[in-house]
């Protein structure tokens, strides 16, 4: 009889918080695999092109994609409350004009870096605003504010470059404790960004808005005023973005790459955030970044087109997508 | 076994889910032009017997028999085509499609040239609503603009239309207003007059001793009996379903009930919630019945802050609040389990753990970082205590089962500490054993001081569990009812008391 009740005792408090290395996987799953992705591409690739591991190399991978993986925290945790946004690019093109056109105009250099990070706050609080309590779907927003950010660049700038940047404007270009300063404002956003998610209150109600918005609301989380600060935030991120990629060169082109926002969603999709929202990490998205470079630069070297990146790209996001979607199944 | 005259018999019917029984060698049939009531609480099985019959799920094990040939069904086109029809709980119609469209959908009648004649299908769509009495319905109107019931004669007839010898109709009565549930049992008569078998599923008990010639109950997936209606009463037909007599069911906890902890006063919301005052004391639970549409969720959904109060005062000790958001009810102490758990309770891709911090994950911060050590030991400790079956507290909460779900949603709520919890249909959909865990659980919190209010749709659950029952009907409180005065037939009165105009 006693070895009866001690059974049900034991199986009564069974349950545990898992394993180390299981919660690992179970929570960076995609991360890991994202990672080991790009650790076997360089060791692939170095063998047949030992080049590709020079510094040059190497600071063209990390640095010159920086901006992209700093835009896509942002656009990480958009994504994560169920929301997109596919106006970023825009926003940094017409960012990147505001601070350049400051820098020539002698305005003092940090003014110049701030203002785009300000300015990004101020039209992404719009942005949420709107979809927030004028319920109106993201990707419609996003889609007008698309259009409205690129046609009125081109308009006012009627396409020409900013030249003549003052040299000390140019941060993108310098080094810290001999690290690229692209690099570090890479590796440190996404660090703090990540702790940011994980740990805070704030954080963990993204993903449950994301997960279940209703819920959320009837949990107490505040889902509006929550959406409208992640858009804030998500602005500030594509400021910072900005200044990365207005600096990198000696101009500034009011043609920001095309599909820098797809690009950017990308990343994020690939990096293992939902695109149903409640699940993913700013890990994930800096390491999607960081693969997508890794793969422009392999194919140079190995001499493929790199208009092949784009399909492998595309090739990458069904498959993740498709895991994603196969992996709810599963729960459901 | 098998019995000469009847048109559809079942015999050892047996079904598994995930390597759980939910159907385990039950017996069935249907005569021509008799109504077959089948009874049984949540998940004792019915609807997986059901379904199996209309051919929407193949049985593990059992035969098949129509008119007296085995038969085996691999989908519902199987089932209609030997004259068997259901109409389901939710009705599937198309509302972008008129009514016509509607009935005829896969099955149009088509003019020599092989093209749709539509004007046979409106003709024959009429045809048939006419024999249902339904002359005020037209047939070219969108089934977006009809009633419940309005939709349910279109699924009726549409079932008619295919020649149906059989009709299964699934708790046709549960979302319909009095005067319908009147015509519908009409038109039930009618169809059996006709020689149409029907399969009746319905918790009303006075239904189904005014239609039901035969009746049968089930219970955790087993066949208890088939009986004629003469031959059983009220108090059988409970005590098949549930196995044991109402007072075991329901262990009422002697609480003492203390001072008033929540007074509302003449609270208005829309349609749904007219001029409501009661009080409600610590240990104490408050019942609130109504029939499904009466206003009870909206009344919760109101004091919970969801759809703020328009007119109308809420206090709690003694102290006037003002109720605007779900966040506000949480911090003044009131918690709200909501009738659908999917829906509004939890994050279902979440882990355990989060979904119990999740209501009180600021509090669980210490500067701004989550303290993760003590969210996980608060997580361990509701497993434990409400006895939650799971692997682990990282299991994503959408994988567990209906009724540990429940005691999740519960346990977020129990980490605010409510003053008042609100409990709004609390066991639906949730096995008969996890029910007695969440009525025991009920028991600890009263007796701890929590007031509760609880929602049910289930009398017996409603007069077994409360100190006091508030009835609810359209939108106002019909009826107020200490526990020792709640006697069936008084709160069944109140719940249609304004329809029938008489006031409790």
């Amino acid at each position: 009889m006693t070895t009866t009740v001690e059974a049900t005792a034991r199986s009564r408090s069974a349950p545990q918080r898992p394993g180390f290395f299981k919660r690992l996987f179970a929570e960076y799953g995609q991360e890991i695999v994202v990672l080991a992705a790009i650790v076997v591409l360089f060791a692939v690739v170095t063998m047949v092109n030992p080049r590709f591991i020079s510094a040059n190399n190497l600071t063209t991978i990390f640095s010159g994609n920086a901006y992209i993986a700093v835009a896509a925290i942002g656009m990480a945790m958009v994504i994560v409350t169920g929301n997109i946004d596919v106006s970023v690019g825009a926003l940094i093109g017409v960012l990147a004009t505001i601070s350049g056109t400051l820098a020539v105009a002698g305005y003092p250099i940090w003014f110049a870096w701030l203002a785009p990070v300000l300015v990004g706050m101020a039209i992404n609080a719009i942005i949420g605003i709107l979809v927030a309590y004028a319920r109106i779907p993201s990707i419609v927003v996003t889609l007008g504010a698309l259009s409205i950010l690129r046609g009125g660049l081109i308009s006012v700038t009627g396409g020409t470059w900013i030249t003549d940047l003052p040299s000390a404007y140019l941060i993108a270009q310098k080094q810290v404790l001999g690290l690229p300063v692209p690099l570090v404002f890479m590796v440190v956003l996404t660090a703090l960004a990540a702790l940011w998610m994980r740990y805070t209150a704030f954080g963990r109600s993204l993903y449950a808005i994301g997960g279940n918005a209703e819920a959320a609301l009837a949990t107490g989380i505040p889902i509006a005023r929550r959406i409208v600060a992640v858009f804030v935030i998500h602005g500030a991120f594509a400021g910072l973005a900005t200044i990365l990629f207005a600096t990198q060169l000696q101009v500034i082109q009011s043609t920001v790459p095309p599909n820098l926002e797809l690009t950017v969603i990308t990343a994020a999709v690939i990096g293992g955030v939902s695109i149903l929202g409640g699940s993913g990490t700013v890990i994930g998205s800096t390491l999607a970044t960081i693969l997508f470079a890794t793969i422009g630069s392999a194919l140079i070297f190995v001499n493929v087109s790199a208009y092949w990146l784009r399909a492998v790209i595309g090739l990458l996001i069904l498959a993740t997508v498709l895991a994603d979607m196969l992996r709810r199944r599963g729960r459901s | 076994m098998s019995n000469p005259t009847a048109y559809v018999s079942l015999t050892g019917m047996s079904k598994s889910f995930g390597g759980v029984k939910v159907l385990k060698e039950v017996d069935f049939d249907v005569r021509p032009g008799e109504v077959h009531a089948l009874l049984g609480e949540n998940g004792a099985g019915k609807s997986t017997l059901i379904k199996m019959m209309s051919g929407l799920y193949t049985p593990d094990a059992g035969t098949i028999m129509v008119g007296g040939k085995e038969v085996k069904f691999s989908s519902t086109r199987d089932a209609a085509a030997v004259g068997i029809a259901t109409v389901y709980q939710e009705l599937l119609l198309f509302p972008e499609l008129s009514v016509a469209e509607n009935v005829f959908l896969g099955n149009y009648p088509r003019t020599a040239l092989g093209i749709i004649d539509w004007a046979e299908v409106r003709r024959r769509t009429r045809d048939l609503l006419d024999q249902l009495d339904t002359y005020d319905l037209d047939v070219d109107a969108k089934v977006l603009s009809l009633s419940v019931a309005q939709r349910q004669r279109v699924e009726i007839a549409k079932a008619l239309s295919k020649n149906a010898r059989i009709l299964i109709m699934d708790e046709p009565t549960a979302s319909l207003v009095e005067s319908d549930v009147q015509r519908l049992m009409m038109i039930v008569r009618q169809l059996r007059e006709r020689g149409v078998g029907i399969v009746y599923v319905s918790h009303r008990m006075s239904e189904i001793f005014a239609l039901a010639d035969r009746v049968t109950v089930l219970r955790d997936g087993a066949h208890v009996a088939t009986r004629d209606i003469g031959e059983v009463d009220e108090n059988q037909l409970v005590s098949m379903m549930v196995g044991r007599s109402i007072e075991s069911l329901f262990p009422k906890a002697d609480a003492t009930i203390g001072e008033t902890v929540l007074r509302v006063t003449n609270l208005n919301h829309g349609r749904h919630v007219r001029d409501i005052s009661f009080d409600l004391r610590r240990g104490e639970i408050l019942g609130i019945a109504g029939l499904v549409g009466s206003g009870r969720t909206e009344l919760a959904l109101t004091l919970f802050g969801m759809t703020p109060a328009t007119s109308g005062e809420i206090a709690m000790d003694g102290k006037v609040v003002r109720i605007g958001s779900p966040r506000q009810a949480r911090d003044l102490g009131i918690a709200y389990v909501p009738e659908d758990r999917g829906q509004q309770g939890l994050v279902k891709s979440m882990a355990i753990r989060k979904n119990v911090s999740m209501a009180t994950i600021e509090r669980l911060s210490s500067g701004i970082f989550i303290k993760a050590g003590e969210e996980a030991q608060r997580a361990l400790d509701a497993v434990k205590r409400l006895s939650i079956r799971c692997r682990n507290i990282g299991q994503p909460v959408g994988e567990l089962s209906g009724g540990n779900q429940q005691k999740v949603v519960i346990a977020k709520w129990l980490e605010t500490m409510p003053k008042v919890l609100i409990l709004d249909e609390p066991t639906r959909g949730v096995d008969v054993g996890a029910k007695a865990e969440i009525h025991t659980i009920m028991g600890e919190l009263v007796k701890q001081g929590v007031a509760i209010i609880m929602i049910s749709s289930e009398l017996p659950e409603v007069l077994g569990m409360s100190d006091r029952v508030l009835v609810i009907s359209g939108g106002r409180i019909t009826g107020e009812i200490a526990r020792a005065e709640a006697t069936p037939e008084r709160v069944g009165a109140a719940m249609t008391a304004h329809r029938t105009g008489e006031a409790a």
